[in-house]
This record gives C-alpha cells, structure tokens and sequence, in this order.
C-alpha cells in the first residue's frame, strides 16, 4: 500500500457526517444495550465460585456434571473449553465452602490427575475494582486533556478524550451482543485500547498541527478541511501498517492463546480496531467541526471589536 | 560536504560489528534472563488469597503500622511453611494480598494463614483460664508422646503454680473436668457446640484428673507430624494482631498454567513473527533494520524485567507483546517520514536526517500521553492490572530507546555510508514517485 499524497484524492472529510451518524446509532444501541441486557459478567464481577477442570481427553458437560455430583456439588452452569474440549468450567453462585472446594480439588486429582483452578469471590472485590477502573480513566482523561492542550491546543484534547470514550464504549457494545464472559483482564484490555486510542488519535493530530504551521493562513471550513484531509492521507500509509502489525500481534493471542486471554486478546483486537477507525474518521473530524466552530467565532469577536473601535 | 564522494566502509563494518555484538549478547544469556523471571500464579499455579482486615477488639484502629505488623506476622508464618517465593503485600486501606505460588497443600496453608494463634485454656463453660500471655514466648516445640509416639506439641507456661491452680479448678469440676484448649476462641463460640465440629477450634480437651503443677504442658491433638509442626510454628510465630476475614481467592492449577504459558508464547512468537514478515516485505531495508531494534527491545525487556523483580502474568505477556506493538509504530512512524522526505526528492542522507528528526516529537508525544494513562492505571489499579500497567510503562520506556535512538545509529551508519545514495527502492519508494525538488 503505497499512497501518494498530492494524487490521492481521498475525501475524508466529505464522508464526517455519516461517521457521526454510524458511530452515534451504534453507541446509542450500545447504551441502550448496555442498561438492558448488560454485560456477562464473570466471577470477577459477582459473588461465587469457578472451577477449571483440566481433563486427559475430551469430556462432555455431563461427565463434568457426574463427577461434581461425586462430591455432592451441583455446578449452576458448566462449559467447555480448550482445543478439544478437555477444560470444563463449572460455575457455583455463591462462594464455596473451604471444604467443598478442597474436596472436589481432591477428587478431580484423582479422577484426571489434574488440579483444578479455583476462583472465588465476593461481589465487593470486582464491583471495587471496575469503580477504580472507572475512576482511573476519568484522572487519565483529565491528565491527558492537560498534556494534549500544553503540548497542542484545547480543542485537540476534547476530541481525543471523545474518541477514546467512543473506542471504551465500543468494545463495551460488542461484548453486551455477544455476551462474552467479562473478567479483570478484560478491564486490562479496556485501558490498553484507551491507550494505543490516544497513542494513535495523537499521531494523526501531529500531522494535523505540523499542516496547520505550514499554512499562511486558515480562513475557516475551506481551508481546515484541506489540512484534514491531506494530514490523514498522509498519515495513513502509517495507520494502516501500525494497525496492522498490532493486529496481527493480538490476533495470534487471540487464535494461538488459549481459553485464559481470550477475553482480553478478543477486546485487544476489537478495540485496535475501533481505535484506528476512530483516529480517522471520528476525531480528526470532530476537531475540524469544534476548529471550525471557534474560528467563527473569533471572526464574530474581532469584527464586534472592530465596530466598537470605530464607533469610539 | 567533502569532496570525495566514495563509499565510507568502516561504517558499514561497525554495524556488523554491533549487530554481531549484540548477537552474541543475546544468545550468550538470553535463556539465563527468560529461566530467572518470576512467573506468576496463573503460570505456574499456586494460589492467592486477599484479605480484609479487622480489629479484633473494639479499641482497635486499622492503621499503617498495624497492617505492617500483621504482615509481618504472616510473612513468619509463610516460614513456617517454607514456601520459596512469597508475596505479601498490603492494598488499599485495610486489605492484605498473600500470593503463594507452587503450595501443594492449600488447606494447611490457608488455616495456617489466617489463624490469629490465640492460645486459650477454658473449662467447660467457656470461662478463660489462661491464655497466650501467660505463656512463654517461643516456647512451643513439636515432639512425641511418652507412650503413644503420637505427635505432639508442648508449651511452657511461665508459672508452674499457676497451672496448678488452674488445673484444680478444673479438676473440682468433675464429671465437666475437662481443659479446653482453644485457638482463636471467639465470644460467640461455645464449648458445646465447637466440640462437635469435624474442624473444630477447640484443638484438645483433655481430662483432668490431677492437679500438675508444671511448666510444661503437653497438646495432644489428633494430629500427623506435619500439623503438630505448623501449630508449634505459628504459636512460635506469634499471634496476629488482627482478624482477617477471606474476601477473593484465586487457585490455579499448576499443569493448567504451565499449558497457558505454552500457548501464550507460542502465540507470542508467531504473531511477533507476522510482524517481522510484514515489516521486511514492506520497509525491505529499513525493515532490516527493525527486525533487528525489535529483537533488541525484546530482549531488553525481559533485562529490565528481570531486574525489576517483577513477575510475570498472563495479562503481562500480552503487554510484552502489545509493546512489540509500540515498537513497531515508533519505527513504521520514523521510515513513513524518510520515504516522504525520499518522495520529495532529497538525497538519502538529508531524508533520513529530516526524516528522523521530524518523526520524534510524533513518537514522543504519543508515547507520554499513553505513559501518563499507565501510570493511572498503576496508581489506582489491584495487583493484576498494576502488573500489566508496570510493564506496559517498561515496553514505553524500552520500545522508545531502541525503535528511536537504535534504529537511527544503525540505519545511520548505512546511509552516511553512503552505499544507499540513489537507491530509493531499497526503502521501498519506487522512482516514479519521486517529484524534483
């Protein structure tokens, strides 16, 4: 992919409104879906116990199901998992006894030879957690907003924040509809998308300022949707190859993984994703609109300040 | 410029010559580096426990110092069980974080955790007769009985007359003339009902026909020599100054780990070489170049890890890889700008150092702000996401002196070479892209 800056004749600034369009429609649904349906939220998240059971060969639920009831534990959900269906989760609402835990860890050991892994927790933990989780990002946001507007300019700032919320929210959406199990290294892989988003909506901004020093001067609409555009062609031999290569890296976890980070490598690949298209097509534009905006305004102030002038 | 215009050798000799050093630096302990890092618990199983502290008595106030004592107090009884690598640490106000990795036998371990070691004698109505303080302090021993040979565990008590009394009381109680040996006897407790437990506090409750006036007293429980030796342990170790009540446990199975560290590396390596793959197809030259930087950085990461003492999780292998990620941007970001500058139609040598030039403050600004998310991150985030938060900082920080100050020595050295002059395909910029200046 090569891209020649003067021939290209890319028009992504033509195309904003129908970006605002699309990502405010699927947000929306994602809010909606969000306080409906919610997300799936695993053990982290609420009160009670999994157990993993590493089998020898490939085990169906029922076999899972008979060796619990062995012990005298019947599991309120079981899956299966691992390349041939050797893993079993089972899960309990409802935190496990001591005993009851070590008694099937036992038994499992004897049956399979394999120690089961155990997770137990009490809902205040993951609620804690995802509250700090939450609150960390809003410190962030304000940092960020503080960095960008000192290195760059206010308005740069807002529109990164926002696509970030947009690529936090995004990832949230996708795991409401396919209700995929949500643990704490999904909340890690939420942060990390929230980085490589800023990382990325930044770069493209750097361009947008370097463009923006080179014009004489910038009248209004016009003239910033010129930068827009020619400062996202020309970063986007950049975009599309960083995306890439940090797909591919996310995506062999993904494939090659394994069960315990498929959440997070999933949310990694979504994420990145959502991420490249939001430094695109959702803040660059939404700084032209707010850029636009304030040079209005301005001209309004000092034609207001001209009057006055010469009226006095 | 000078006027002789032929290709500078030594140039090219040096980056062999580094490239070899570096090399050699690499395979000579690069395997030392990866076998000392400090796996965590969802690698190699073990298990966690995060406990919520409270105070024992009324008067009590949860403080830094007291959070400090008690966890010195578990790190004495982690001793007891002579697990190699502990990690203990306090979070947030009133919690404490025990990470034992390679524990065989979890149940010995959480009772031995989480007991507070009060040592009490009552009668049969729950009245206090003695308790830990009138005790010697390190006293207990674990040895055999006289007769039996069962296991037992002795302490010594500071006033032989003491005991004396205390056993006539007792005693005088008969037919209820039995001695509670209480550990960690709490208000609500009562003797009638804990004796019937299967795991019961009350340790032992011997008859008592006689009075002894002795200091040493014998607890003959029904134990195996390993649990006479940890009760003796954590009598020695002492009392906790606080309660502590099990919130969020974490147990992993130590052949699922291994089989999840499997599979993450391997995923780590076939995705870090799809990068590679796709760097040289589409910077041939330059690509070199960052093939090299990239396994530099790698490297450089599991030193810097390693000297952190940090452990590594599941989660941190992803960051390590992610950070790959970062790595390769700061180089595709640096290699976009020299083919524009190539494009523009400058010389090699004046589009590398424009190229190079004009593409830091891109990676710089970039790097700060996801930096300063991390650090965020770090501050207020729990143990696993601190991790991950610790080593995306580190692959920031290494990715940021490899991709940038590594990748311009080395392209450096070829392009003030001079070899490269008007070999624009090299970089990957076809000649007719290329507008006089």
């Amino acid at each position: 992919m090569n891209f020649e800056h003067e021939a290209t004749k890319l028009d992504f600034v033509k195309h904003r409104k129908k970006f605002f369009l699309f990502s405010a429609a699927l947000l929306t649904v994602g809010i909606i879906l969000l306080s409906t349906i919610g997300l799936n939220l695993g053990i982290d998240f609420s009160s009670g116990t999994t157990m993993d059971v590493l089998a020898e060969d490939t085990v169906t639920e029922e076999e899972i199901a008979e060796e619990f009831a062995s012990v005298g534990l019947t599991p309120d959900d079981i899956i299966l998992a691992g390349d041939n269906n050797d893993v079993g989760r089972a899960s309990f609402i409802g935190v496990l006894s001591q005993s009851e835990v070590l008694e099937a860890q036992r038994h499992f050991e004897d049956v399979y030879g394999n120690t089961p892994t155990v997770s137990s927790v009490t809902p205040i933990v993951g609620e804690e957690l995802a509250r700090n989780a939450l609150i960390s990002v809003l410190i962030a946001t304000v940092g960020i907003i503080i960095y960008v507007s000192i290195r760059f300019e206010f308005w740069y700032g807002i529109a990164a924040i926002i696509a970030l919320f947009h690529d936090a929210l995004f990832i949230l959406t996708f795991f409401s509809i396919i209700q995929m199990e949500v643990n704490i290294p999904f909340i890690a892989a939420v942060l990390t998308i929230i980085g490589y988003s800023i990382n990325d909506t930044i770069v493209t901004f750097d361009r947008i300022r370097e463009n923006m020093k080179l014009e004489k001067k910038v009248r209004g609409f016009e003239d910033l949707a010129r930068i827009v555009n020619k400062s996202l062609v020309q970063t986007l031999a950049r975009s599309i190859n960083t995306v890439l290569t940090v797909v591919f890296a996310a995506g062999a976890l993904l494939i090659f993984g394994g069960e315990g980070i498929r959440t997070f490598s999933l949310a990694l690949v979504v994420g990145l994703i959502a991420g490249t298209y939001s430094s695109l097509f959702i803040a660059a534009q939404l700084w032209l609109t707010f850029k636009t905006r304030q040079l209005k305004r301005a001209r309004f102030k000092s034609k207001q300040l001209q009057e006055s002038e010469s009226e006095a | 410029m000078k006027k002789k215009r032929g290709v500078k050798k030594w140039r090219i000799a040096l980056f062999f010559a580094i490239v070899a050093a570096l090399a050699g630096l690499i395979a000579a302990n690069v395997m030392d580096h990866a076998d000392d890092i400090k796996l965590g618990l969802d690698l190699q199983g073990g298990f966690e426990v995060l406990y919520e502290v409270t105070p024992i008595s009324d008067n009590q106030e949860i403080d830094r110092e007291l959070l400090t004592d008690t966890v010195s107090a578990i790190n004495a009884r982690i001793d007891v069980l002579g697990v190699s690598e502990p990690n203990v640490s306090i979070e947030g106000d009133d919690r404490i974080r025990v990470q034992l990795a390679g524990v065989t036998d979890q149940q010995a371990a959480r009772e031995l955790l989480s007991t507070e070691a009060r040592l009490s004698f009552r009668d049969v109505n729950d009245n206090l007769m003695l308790d830990g303080s009138d005790l010697v302090e390190g006293g207990a021993r674990q040895s055999f009985h006289q007769d039996t040979n069962r296991p037992i565990v002795t302490v010594t008590i500071q006033d032989a007359n003491l005991f004396g009394d205390v056993t006539r009381e007792i005693m005088e109680m008969r037919p209820d003339n039995q001695m509670a040996i209480w550990l960690d006897y709490d208000e609500e407790d009562s003797f009638d009902e804990e004796i019937m437990k299967e795991d019961s506090k009350i340790i032992s409750a011997p008859n008592v026909d006689e009075v002894l006036r002795t200091t040493d007293i014998m607890i003959t429980g029904d134990f195996t020599i390993e649990e006479a030796q940890n009760l003796a342990g954590i009598l020695n170790a002492g009392a906790l100054p606080v309660e502590l009540e099990e919130i969020y446990s974490n147990s992993v199975g130590a052949s699922l780990g291994e089989r999840a560290m499997d599979l993450a590396i391997t995923a780590g390596f076939i995705g870090i070489a799809l990068i590679f793959a796709y760097m040289l197809l589409y910077y041939r030259f330059m690509g070199i170049i960052a093939v090299i930087t990239l396994t530099v950085y790698i490297y450089f990461v599991l030193v810097v890890f390693n000297w952190m003492n940090a452990v590594l999780t599941l989660p941190g292998i992803a960051a390590l890889i992610l950070g790959v990620g970062m790595a390769v941007d700061a180089n595709i970001i640096t290699y976009e700008r020299i083919k524009d500058e190539l494009r523009s139609g400058k010389s090699t040598m004046s589009a590398f150092k424009a190229g190079s030039r004009r593409s830091l403050s891109t990676i710089l600004d970039a790097n700060i702000t996801t930096i300063l998310a991390a650090g965020v991150l770090f501050y207020f985030g729990t143990s696993a996401v601190q991790g991950f938060a610790v080593m995306l900082i580190t692959s920031i920080l290494v990715s940021f002196i490899t991709a940038v100050y590594g990748s311009r020595l080395l392209l450096g050295l070829w392009v003030n070479s001079r070899i490269l002059n008007k070999k624009p395909k090299l970089f990957g910029v076809k000649e007719s892209e290329i507008s006089e200046l």
